[in-house]
């Protein structure tokens, strides 16, 4: 299959071993990944901040982009349910029914990266080996929007050496919620604190998750308290096999 | 009083400017719309009446209520052995009760046209009740024959009502379905003896409602 | 007395209301204790019905059409109620209501009410005015009661005092109540307040409530409840005075049978509250002799306008948004500044100030969607706060200070790179220069500037990383054998600029 990876602008500038361990794993199992490099953002950021309007141009742009694309593959959910929760809303917004018909023909072609896995390609052991103690935190979004429910859970049990370890209110936000980690620092903070002390209890070496964002903002509070718990996107554990070398982050 | 009508008319044009309809409303078309409003939710129980019984009960007994089930032609001596048992003598019943349902040597009061004073210097109050629903534990009263007004199941702290087999459904429209009729009666559903869960969510039993409920439940 | 439409608690905003919160580790600890029981308790009872997605679908269907029908229904419940033998009265704003409610009680010579938990009545400041004339108003929830013995506020709309453990409420009790032997145990403190309140029912005879549906069909008025003080209230005093919302109207009388499942289940997770009383105008022989409903409107009229937003008056306030709320969880009520706290007050407080204040609520969510979720009319939340969010821009927008602000430069900026990838490209290159004045010697940024200073408070912010993905791609590409024509097609009709709009 060929499979066109939307990398979202952020694993793009700050999470490259993420879209790297996307396509390493894609072409592993035997499927063309293209990357079009006109890409940029699906408008998350600003629509979500309230800058709807702002946030048209880049939709349309990655309309534009994607329009003859078979299959696109997102590293994150939030990006994925940004389209399927909000898009046709920008349309309407814009008045635009072009647009509107647009994002009807693309979004059934968008696929959340473990979602595509498990539900277009129906694999569920990968063959990745991850010899680590790892917990799974469930984003708001994968399980709020997409609903993808076990589905990253299944994928970690197949794979050979990692134990999975079970978080504690696994579903609670982790408080990053984009800008509002920015607005709201405190009670950003504090919901953060509340998550980290589940993962921390978990004992786990790894702490994964099918977005970067909430990854990220996880790790910013196990590196400021120095602690050796490491975040990794799921890509790269699922990518990662016996003997190569490991890019947990 | 200050002028309610200018008020009243202000809040309907807001109304109608706000959703953009004329004064008349095309009463035809919003039935239309009411009568295909989605209905899909569960309406008519599937349970066999044994099952449905025991749901009943199991819902009363976790409120902390009394059930006991019996046959009809011995309502008037299980009253008697709770109100011995409760120790409970001067008792509160509502016009229209079945007589041959009261015992003898208990202080049966009519207090349908009590005041609140009267009624809080009695230790209980008798009923029967117009239609149960098991799924949620609920007894539903009217103001209507061996039921009578809100205030004389609501002051004494002692509640006792017979409650029909044929008068217990399984599910909460059922119990609506069967209302409906009467539906401008004051009504009353109550589910367990009164409660709060206002201090750190701990579920304590009667705060202002009757804090003792038995059931008898007629076969 | 010329009156706010609604006064704000303060003028704090939320991140500064909520940072004093958060500082109190006992009410975040007792926040988090019932929040986490209402929680388990609900989720249990709500996966005992197989049909709960229906009952959504139909609540949420029934609250959309009464709505949308919003003047045809209230004038089918002012007919219906009145040859009942109710008087309706209609309020325009919280000044209007209590003059209403006020004159009502004078006519009665009453000096003393009992009230029933009421959230409208403390959105229009009910008993401050009432103390202003002369009448004390008793409240006779036991929630409500410590709140007005403690002087203090609600935090939650169906267990106002959830904040309060119960060490804190045995020490109101006993100074307010005069007891100073009583004890701690919930049991104790819930006899207290029988006792205290039994002697009030008996003795007065004007009652207030709110109320939690009206039925146009009949003019039937539902209230639900635990403790048996909401009967009291409506059953024996020879006056009841219902202050509602004029949202709160239902159709038909068969329509309770949807929320009478989802509301108890949600709010406190039961299969039913101990209580629910209906009833049309007065009985002769039964309750109040003389009744009447204030229907208050008080800046909800205007919210039918606002297609996206309407939704948020379908609300049966049941409290499940702020169970299942994370932000809620850490703050409480109080962070909020409103009787309305919470989800669904992050996006029904600005509304009903016409988003003139509270500008900052619709931005106190991670929109982690959890509200949604549980929301037994399905209102989504997350939804109207990003749409709210889009108000406070454009208005923000139209000031001079709100477009030269750093949140509006920010956000254009970033627009203008995610609208050309060579843009995005040549920040990224930027980025990875230009961050060196701000990483720490252990390689990750500890400190940020301005409005981002809060966020490294707490985090370390992992630098960008030497070489972004589209720049390895790129080099990948190259390497391949024959890497002329290049992997990344160009897509037929797109084009790297967007047609203008
Ligand atoms: S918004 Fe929904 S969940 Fe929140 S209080 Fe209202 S009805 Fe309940």
């Amino acid at each position: 299959m060929r499979v066109s990876l939307f990398i979202t602008c952020y694993n793009d500038t700050l999470f490259p071993e993420t879209g790297k361990a996307v396509v390493r794993l894609l072409e592993r199992l035997g499927h063309t990944v293209e990357f079009r490099k006109e890409q940029t953002c699906c408008g998350q950021m600003h629509w979500n901040t309230g800058y709807l309007k702002e946030a048209i141009p880049i939709i349309r742009h990655f309309v534009n982009v994607y329009r003859d694309a078979e299959t696109i593959v997102a590293p994150s959910s939030s990006c994925v349910s940004m389209m399927r929760d909000h898009y046709m809303k920008a349309a309407e917004l814009a008045q635009d029914a072009k647009l509107a018909a647009d994002v009807e023909s693309l979004l059934p072609r968008v696929y959340e990266f473990t979602e595509f896995l498990v539900k277009k390609l129906g694999v569920e052991d990968v063959g990745a080996t991850f010899p680590h103690k790892v917990t799974y935190h469930t984003s708001c979004h994968s399980q709020r929007s997409l609903h993808l429910g076990d589905i990253p859970i299944r994928l970690l049990k197949q794979v050979r050496s990692l134990e999975l370890l079970p978080l504690e209110n696994p579903q609670e936000c982790c408080g990053f919620g984009g800008t509002f980690s920015i607005k709201n620092p405190d009670v950003s903070s504090a919901m953060l604190a509340d998550k980290v002390r589940t993962v921390l209890n978990t004992g786990a070496e790894v702490c994964t998750a099918v977005d970067n964002s909430c990854l990220m903002h996880i790790y910013g509070s196990l590196h400021r308290q120095r602690t050796f718990v490491r975040t990794a996107h799921i890509a790269e554990i699922l990518a990662s096999t016996a003997g190569a070398q490991e890019d947990g982050k | 009083m200050p002028n309610s009508s200018d008020a009243r008319d202000a809040i309907f044009s807001s109304i109608r400017t706000a959703l953009q309809v004329p004064a008349n409303a095309d009463t035809a078309a919003v039935a239309a719309e009411y009568a295909a409003l989605p209905r899909l939710y569960k309406r008519e129980g599937t349970m066999n009446s044994e099952a449905l019984l025991d749901l009943f009960t199991h819902r009363l007994v976790e409120y902390d209520a009394g059930v006991c089930r019996i046959s009809a032609e011995n309502i008037s001596r299980e009253i008697a052995r709770i109100l011995g048992e409760r120790g409970r003598k001067r008792i509160a019943i509502p016009d229209g009760l079945p007589p041959e349902w009261l015992p003898a040597g208990f202080d049966f009061q009519n207090a349908s046209r009590f005041n609140e004073h009267q009624l809080d210097q009695l230790e209980g109050v008798l009923t029967g009740c117009t239609v149960a629903c098991a799924e949620t534990g609920s007894i539903v009263l009217q103001n209507a024959a061996a039921q009578g007004p809100r205030s004389l199941t609501l002051v004494p702290d002692f509640h006792l009502c017979v409650v029909f087999a044929a008068q217990v459904v399984e599910t909460v429209p059922e119990c609506f379905a069967r209302l409906d009729a009467t539906a401008a009666l004051p009504t009353t559903f109550f589910s367990g003896p009164s409660a709060t869960a206002d201090i750190e969510m701990t579920r304590i039993k009667g705060v202002h409602g009757p804090r003792f409920l038995d059931v008898l439940l007629v076969l | 007395m010329k009156e706010q439409a609604h006064s704000p608690w303060s003028n704090r905003s939320f991140p500064e209301a909520a940072k004093d919160l958060l500082a109190d580790s006992q009410i975040r600890r007792n926040v988090r204790h019932a929040t986490n029981i209402i929680q388990a308790k609900r989720n249990r009872v709500v996966g005992e019905l197989p049909d709960w997605e229906q009952l959504r679908v139909s609540g949420a269907a029934i609250r959309a059409h009464a709505l949308a029908h919003l003047d045809h229904y209230l004038a089918q419940f002012e007919d219906n109620c009145t040859r009942a033998g109710g008087h309706v009265h209609w309020a325009r704003d919280a000044a209007e209501a209590n003059r209403i409610i006020l004159e009502l009680i004078q006519r009665h010579s009453a000096k003393e009410v009992i009230k029933i938990k009421t959230m409208t009545s403390e959105e229009i400041g009910l008993n401050r005015n009432l103390e202003a004339n002369g009448i004390h108003p008793h409240e006779t929830d036991l929630a409500e009661l410590i709140i007005q013995l403690g002087h203090d506020k609600p935090s939650h709309f169906v267990v106002p005092a959830l904040h309060k453990n119960r060490q804190q409420v045995r020490e109101i009790f006993q100074r307010e109540m005069h007891l100073p032997d009583l004890g701690e145990q919930p049991e104790d403190l819930a006899s207290a307040a029988r006792t205290y309140l039994r002697e009030k029912y008996l003795r007065i005879k004007v009652a207030v409530s709110g109320a939690n549906f009206l039925v146009a069909e009949n003019g039937a008025v539902c209230i639900v409840e635990s403790e048996g003080n909401g009967r009291m209230c409506l059953t024996l005093p020879d006056v009841l005075i219902s202050l509602v919302g004029i949202e709160k109207v239902v159709p038909r009388y068969r329509d309770l049978e949807v929320f009478l499942q989802t509301l108890p289940r949600s709010a406190t997770g039961e299969r039913m509250n101990p209580y629910n009383s209906i009833w049309t105008g007065v009985h002769a022989g039964d309750g109040p002799k003389e009744f009447h409903v204030v229907l208050l409107d008080n800046g909800r009229s205007p919210i039918l306008a606002d297609g996206e937003a309407r939704q948020t008056l379908q609300c049966i306030r049941c409290g499940a948004c702020l169970n299942a709320c994370p932000v809620y969880h850490q703050t409480g009520g109080h962070a909020y500044e409103s009787v309305y706290p919470g989800p669904i007050g992050a996006i029904l407080t600005p509304q009903l100030h016409q988003m003139k204040d509270a500008r900052s609520l619709p931005y106190a969510s991670s929109l982690c969607g959890a509200c949604y979720e549980v929301c037994p009319v399905k209102i989504n939340i997350p939804e109207v706060l990003i749409h709210l969010r889009g108000k406070v821009v454009q208005q923000d927008q139209k000031t001079l200070a709100g477009k030269l602000g750093l949140w509006n430069i920010g956000m254009q900026a970033a627009a203008f790179l995610f609208e050309d990838s060579t843009r995005l490209s040549l920040a990224q290159h930027l980025g990875q220069i230009g961050q060196k004045v701000v990483v720490s010697k252990n390689g990750f940024i500890e400190h940020l500037p301005l409005m981002l200073s809060g966020w490294t408070q707490t985090r370390d912010l992992r630098p960008l990383p030497a070489q972004s993905f589209r720049d390895w791609w790129a080099q990948r590409e190259k390497a391949k054998p024959g890497a002329a024509s290049s992997s990344s097609p160009q897509p037929s009709n797109a084009t790297e600029k967007p047609h203008a709009e």
